[in-house]
């Protein structure tokens, strides 16, 4: 331990430290199966007790990507749960520390949540395949693409505000926030049935946007505007959150 | 290895706000280990996290292993080692796979990082507790992984924010003994803070008191007592002479220390 070898730091870069964090966090993932398996509960009872409602409607293809969103915004919108127990435990001070870029920090963070998203996500759609969901494959993979975008942004701000938010506020905060934005998704039903009113308010969120296109791309249709929208919509709502996310942690030393 | 100037931290705005560090100015030499001693709220884990660059100094700055905190602290992060007050072993994983992380985290390719992580896993005495994980060691063992983790990556300085708070005496003496060899069997300069007047005593060769964010006595434990009026019998009657309080006295410690 004589020798003072600096150089090592040489490898640091954001791909390198993300994928690194990344793989980090998958390991811990795949020893929380209970806990992964637990956070997709709640969309599953949804597909369970309210699909069978909504026959008429052509339940599966309306029903499984609004419960995608939801599970998007309850799995990933409160991936910032970890950080906090990180930052408790003075592992976030360490990670601080080291020369590893904020940005990889963050994202190797985010798309630890991302990665629980997806396979939260393939729970619920090979539950929905049993009961009569028949999405194309390349449909499914599209989706999966789409999910994981906003996926990330979601918990990119999710695990900056666990870090800005005092403990016993984050929980309320995030799942009070999420209900309204997942019911103005139309995540359980179009919103073309909502009045005006109502229709506006949702166009102004940006999940209504992406469970349109994800109807449309488990339906088979890709070349759609819903599909144009609802892509735009949902990359630029990551890169904002995401960017926003960022200036937060830097701004942890201030 | 170290020198400070005039580094302040002011957390909030006026008419509330907190001056945690005001202004202060010291160097620390290579190999010294250098304990900033002061009561619970003195300032002293402001400080470290300054000098660790976790905090933006509101004014002043600092070098740190010859890189300055403000233009390059990226460079200061590579060539220190920091252990935060309370530790940093998480709970619910293996320790093996959080020393691994921190190591590539420093650069290490994968190999490198596994040869390095066994050689501190031997150096702390800790191989054989690797597979474990936080929570189902005593305080003494996790402080040594703590240590380990700090200094992974073979780093000139080391920061240890209170390292023996909340142990049992024989676990603070195994921590000092770590500490002393980490100083004279591989050169580290280790910069430490306390609010135990014996830890200060026993382990440091030199004391920065800081009394109310401010440096109120710099120089060993021997020279400090000298300076009172007919010698002082301990470190409670320098404490004492230097601040007009007594040093159990806890002082008001700003809330938001992220």
């Amino acid at each position: 331990m004589t020798s003072v070898n600096i150089t090592l730091g040489a490898r640091n870069g954001v791909v390198r430290d993300t994928w690194v964090i990344l793989r980090h966090n998958l390991r811990k993932t795949a020893r929380q199966k209970i806990a992964l398996l637990f956070g997709a509960v709640q969309p599953l009872l949804f597909l369970l007790l309210f699909g069978p409602l909504l026959s008429g409607l052509g339940s599966w293809q309306m029903l499984v990507p609004g419960l995608l969103v939801q599970l998007g915004l309850l799995s990933a919108g409160l991936a910032g749960f970890g950080i906090v127990f990180d930052a408790r435990a003075g592992v976030l001070d360490r990670l601080r520390v080291s020369p590893t870029p904020r940005l990889a920090l963050l994202l190797g963070q985010a798309l630890g949540g991302t990665a629980v998203l997806l396979l939260q996500s393939a729970l619920l759609v090979a539950v929905a395949t049993a009961l009569g969901l028949r999405p194309p494959p390349l449909g499914l993979v599209l989706a999966a693409v789409l999910l994981a975008v906003t996926g990330t942004g979601l918990a990119a701000i999710s695990n900056a505000l666990a870090l800005v938010l005092d403990d016993a506020v984050f929980a309320p905060v995030m799942t009070t926030v999420m209900v309204p934005l997942t019911l103005l998704s139309g995540a359980f039903l179009p919103m073309s049935m909502a009045p005006g009113w109502l229709n506006a308010l949702s166009a102004a969120t940006p999940f209504r946007h992406t469970v349109e296109a994800l109807r449309d791309l488990l339906a088979g249709d890709y070349l759609t505007p819903a599909v144009g929208l609802g892509t735009a919509v949902s990359v630029a709502f990551s890169v904002l959150c995401v960017a926003l996310a960022v200036r937060i942690f830097n701004r942890l030393n201030a | 290895m170290i020198e400070s100037s005039g580094l302040s931290k002011t957390y909030g705005k006026a008419p509330a706000a907190v001056e945690a560090v005001r202004g202060l100015t010291f160097t620390v030499a290579p190999g010294q280990i250098v304990g900033l001693l002061g009561p619970n709220g003195a300032g002293k884990s402001t400080t470290m996290r300054l000098l660790t660059t976790l905090l933006r100094p509101t004014s002043g700055t600092a070098t740190v292993a010859g890189r300055d905190l403000l233009a390059d602290p990226e460079g200061v992060r590579r060539r220190i080692g920091y252990v935060a007050q309370g530790g940093s072993t998480p709970y619910g994983q293996p320790l093996l796979e959080e020393l691994e992380l921190q190591a590539m985290l420093y650069g290490m390719s994968r190999p490198e990082a596994r040869r390095r992580v066994a050689e501190v896993l031997d150096l702390f005495e800790v191989a054989d507790l690797a597979a474990r994980s936080g929570e189902t060691l005593s305080g003494g063992q996790r402080r040594r992984f703590d240590l380990a983790l700090g200094l992974l990556h073979r780093p000139p300085v080391v920061f240890l924010d209170e390292p023996t708070a909340g142990l049992d005496p024989g676990a603070r003496a195994e921590v000092w003994d770590l500490v002393r060899t980490l100083r004279g069997e591989h050169g580290v300069t280790v910069v430490l803070s306390t609010h135990y007047l014996d830890e200060a005593e026993a382990l440091c060769d030199r004391l920065l008191v800081i009394d109310r964010g401010r440096l109120a006595g710099d120089g060993s434990p021997g020279d400090l007592r000298e300076r009172v009026p007919g010698g002082a019998a301990d470190l409670e009657e320098v404490f004492r002479w230097l601040t007009g309080r007594p040093a159990s006295e806890e002082q008001p410690a700003p809330k938001a220390l992220v």
